[in-house]
């Protein structure tokens, strides 16, 4: 008989698999319940006319009052609900309400849609409610001894409702009032024209003075160490801190910038850095290209740390100048590295909210794609136009990410 | 002969341009510090470093040039030409001061530059050599400028009264005879801002952050990095898909959620989605790591009868130490400087972060120093564990540093 080698997994195999898998299990299961899920919740909102008040769901409103003048025993009085729709607009389905009267009550009439029992259970179905609509229900009832007896007796209980509202994130109704308003909005070019100019100088700007800062970092001089941890600070450092020093260092009227550049005569009057266009989005980007070029410039130096030397004195034996050799020998070892930043920074930029965020609130035409996201759901309270925004982004970055993992698969080292 | 004129024209052309480099530097950090406004003279800034750049060739002592330098700026200076303008109500000390420093800014690191520079052996390398060095002593200087006024004059302004910063917004002098009293707005941002609060719950809402982001990362990168099964290919891309995910994009449903649920101003809510945000970043740094040690130590320990858990506690996890302490370090950063989850989900100063404490100060009705202060708060401990670990949080930035 001729011997063949298994095929598929042994036992051993499966059971590295299954283990394998329970290591992995529980991050699979946080992370797709809090990015799978969310992911795909933002397109199905996005399909749905929702504003930032449908978060708080109508609910009904109730208030029990006992009225009538009771000074004994057999006086009647009225036991009134007055029942209200908390919403302005949205109907409730099948409000009902139920609440025991105290045994110190005896139920005479009730109104109609209403009934009890024995107990003192009252039980009533009132329908649809409209949106701001108002009931009132009341029962007649005659005072008997014991209400006058302990406190218990003749204190109303809390009378409890149901109703079945319209859930707008659950109903069917969809629509493509999101999508047509962002698209027909004159202002929708603007948001990726910005968009595009901020992701395309940022990106280029942080890799190229991040290539100029790591090529001093690779010359050897004394406190080079301390330089380069300092060269770091804008990038460890919190944004929210370094957005509101860089506000407040360009301020028009009280910041250094302006006053030092009007006192040395090279201004006459100040510039609004971050209150006008087009400052304010050639300020973004440079806060931009000054927070990551840290970034860039730490990868860029590894790499040319890592370069052989003996290139470099083969170049030298071959009388090459110092430029022909940053030309001709560092610059096409550090492209690779430098088109991978490039792409990942491109991503990145693209998704940045933060920084324009706290530098301008996305005003004087600042705003992103992302700002305008949070512009819709928040500043405007449409949740649903600001998920359409955030569905355009989602496609914006599957593109993106078919680009980079072309790329990413030939450039293996990072 | 043609490259003997050139070593004379580069001498010149970088002498000019040093000194008009050093001038704006002197003029900027000496208003900075006093609150007097100075400026460079360009002209004869210009001028004097070219003739510096030129006698520095011709081989005199630089204590000589540095000399003539000093003497000529202060005499200029009398005669109201000198290369640093100042204004009339000016101290003689800060006058005579500014035109010194100048000098010796200028001077010493020129003869540095164009020490390769010699009019016996001209080349065309030693003038590009000369460049360069220019080049880096003014990227030098350009970058430590850039990098550090924005914290000097986040610091400076926390120390401030608002009526001196309305005063002269220029002036970040110390008044030191104030005391403690220079430290009145950290005083009340701890007492009437509730900060102490803040900083606690940012400092155990990211420690949480980092436990809980181990716990799930590290089975997660030791399977991916160390045990064959079918989809590991994918699972891995998938990872840094997720990576890319904007956070605004997410932030929406989440906030949606939590309003539902009850989760938003809760500690907890927060602790539950911030390890989601580094969980993917730690994942990718480990496996990294993990395929880089010797996989013959762990079958060692399979050998000798330990199980995969054990080989993991025991052998796996020590040897991954440094990349523990970088990933730890970078989540700690991550969760620390977290602010767009917070400033959403935080409306009550009881849940409030640190970032999002600061975030409160923005107001018309809060004083700039207390917005400036707030961020000094902030900042200080995260650079102070940077600069003490610096070494772990470089490797864990350049690991992973693709998220931003």
């Amino acid at each position: 008989m001729q011997k063949v080698p298994p095929s598929g997994l042994g036992p051993l195999g499966k059971r590295e698999e299954r283990f394998a898998w329970s290591m992995l299990l529980p991050t699979i299961f946080l992370v797709s319940l809090i990015i799978i899920l969310p992911l795909c919740a933002i397109f199905w909102i996005s399909f749905k006319p929702i504003s930032l008040a449908d978060l708080r769901p109508p609910t009904v409103l109730i208030k029990e009052q006992l009225k009538g003048p009771i000074n004994s025993a057999g006086d009647a009085a009225k036991i009134r609900y007055r029942i209200r729709n908390s919403s302005q607009t949205k109907p409730l389905n099948d409000v009902t309400i139920s609440d025991t009267i105290p045994n110190s009550f005896d139920i005479q009439s009730i109104d109609d849609r209403c009934s009890f029992d024995e107990t003192n259970l009252i039980y009533c179905i009132i329908g649809v409610l409209e949106g701001g609509q108002r009931e009132v229900i009341e029962a007649e009832v005659l005072v008997k001894d014991s209400f006058f007896g302990s406190e218990k007796e003749y204190k109303l209980s809390e009378p409890s409702t149901s109703s079945v509202g319209d859930n707008i994130l659950t109903n069917s109704e969809l629509t493509f009032e999101n999508f047509r308003k962002i698209f027909d909005s004159e202002e929708f070019i603007t948001v990726i024209l910005t968009t595009l100019f901020y992701t395309v100088f940022g990106t280029v700007g942080a890799v190229v003075v991040g290539l100029f800062a790591a090529l001093l970092l690779n010359i050897n001089f004394r406190g080079k160490g301390l330089v380069r941890g300092l060269y770091l600070f804008p990038y460890v450092a919190p944004v929210i801190a370094v957005a509101f020093s860089w506000i407040n260092l360009f301020d028009p009227f009280s910041g250094s910038v302006n006053n030092l550049l009007l006192q040395m005569n090279v201004l006459t009057s100040p510039i609004n850095f971050f209150g006008q266009r087009p400052n304010a989005l050639i300020m973004v980007t440079v806060f931009e290209i000054w927070r990551y070029f840290p970034l860039s410039f730490l990868f860029i130096l590894a790499r040319m740390q890592s370069i052989d030397t003996e290139m470099y004195e083969a170049a030298d034996m071959d009388g090459a100048s110092p430029l022909q050799k940053f030309w001709y020998i560092s610059l096409p070892m550090l492209i690779g590295i430098m088109s991978i930043l490039f792409l990942l920074r491109f991503i990145w930029t693209f998704n940045k909210f933060d920084d324009i965020f706290l530098l301008t609130g996305g005003a004087s035409g600042t705003r992103t794609l992302t700002v305008n996201v949070y512009e819709q759901a928040f500043a405007v309270s449409n949740i649903g136009a600001g998920a359409a925004v955030a569905v355009v982004i989602f496609i914006f970055l599957l593109i993106f990410s078919l680009f980079f993992f072309k790329f990413f698969s030939k450039e293996e080292g990072l | 002969m043609i490259y003997k004129k050139n070593i004379y024209l580069t001498a010149l052309t970088i002498g000019a341009l040093w000194a008009l480099t050093m001038s704006i530097v002197v003029s900027v950090v000496l208003s900075f510090v006093s609150g007097f406004p100075l400026k460079p003279n360009i002209l004869i800034v210009i001028s004097l470093g070219g003739i510096a750049g030129i006698v520095v060739l011709s081989s005199v002592k630089s204590t000589t040039i540095l000399l003539l330098m000093i003497t000529s700026s202060i005499l200029l200076n009398s005669l109201t030409y000198g290369p640093i303008t100042t204004g009339q109500d000016i101290s003689y000390l800060l006058k005579y001061f500014s035109q010194a420093l100048f000098a010796i800014s200028t001077v010493f690191p020129l003869t540095k530059i164009l020490s390769g520079l010699s009019i016996h052996d001209p080349g065309r390398h030693e003038i590009e050599a000369a460049f360069i060095r220019f080049s880096s002593g003014f990227g030098l200087i350009f970058f430590t400028m850039i990098v550090l006024i924005p914290f000097y004059v986040m610091v400076m302004t926390s120390l401030k009264t608002q009526q001196e910063l309305l005063l002269n917004p220029l002036d970040f002098s110390i008044d030191l005879s104030k005391g403690l009293m220079l430290f009145r707005s950290y005083s009340e941002l701890f007492q009437d801002f509730g900060f102490a609060r803040y900083l606690w719950t940012s400092f155990y809402v990211s420690i949480v952050t980092v436990l809980v982001t181990l716990a799930f990362s590290i089975p997660g990168a030791y399977a991916v990095a160390r045990l064959r099964f079918r989809g590991s290919s994918v699972f891995s891309r998938s990872i840094l898909l997720i990576y890319m995910v904007p956070m605004i994009v997410l932030a929406l449903p989440i906030y949606i959620l939590f309003s539902l649920t009850g989760l938003r101003n809760t500690i907890l809510g927060l602790v539950l989605i911030y390890p989601v945000t580094t969980i993917p970043v730690a994942l990718y740094m480990l496996q990294g790591y993990f395929r880089g040690l010797p996989y013959e130590i762990e079958e060692a320990g399979l050998m000798d009868g330990l199980s995969r858990l054990a080989v993991i506690w025991k052998i796996t996890l020590p040897l991954a130490l440094p990349a523990l302490a970088s990933v730890s370090l970078y989540v700690f950063m991550i969760a620390w400087n977290e602010f767009l989850l917070a400033f959403m989900l935080l409306d009550d100063p009881l849940t409030f972060t640190l970032t999002r404490g600061v975030a409160s100060l923005n107001s018309s009705e809060v004083p700039r120093q207390h917005l400036m202060a707030g961020a000094v708060i902030s900042t200080v401990p995260i650079l102070l564990i940077f600069l003490f670990l610096e070494r772990f949080m470089t490797k864990g930035l350049t690991a992973g540093s693709v998220k931003g």
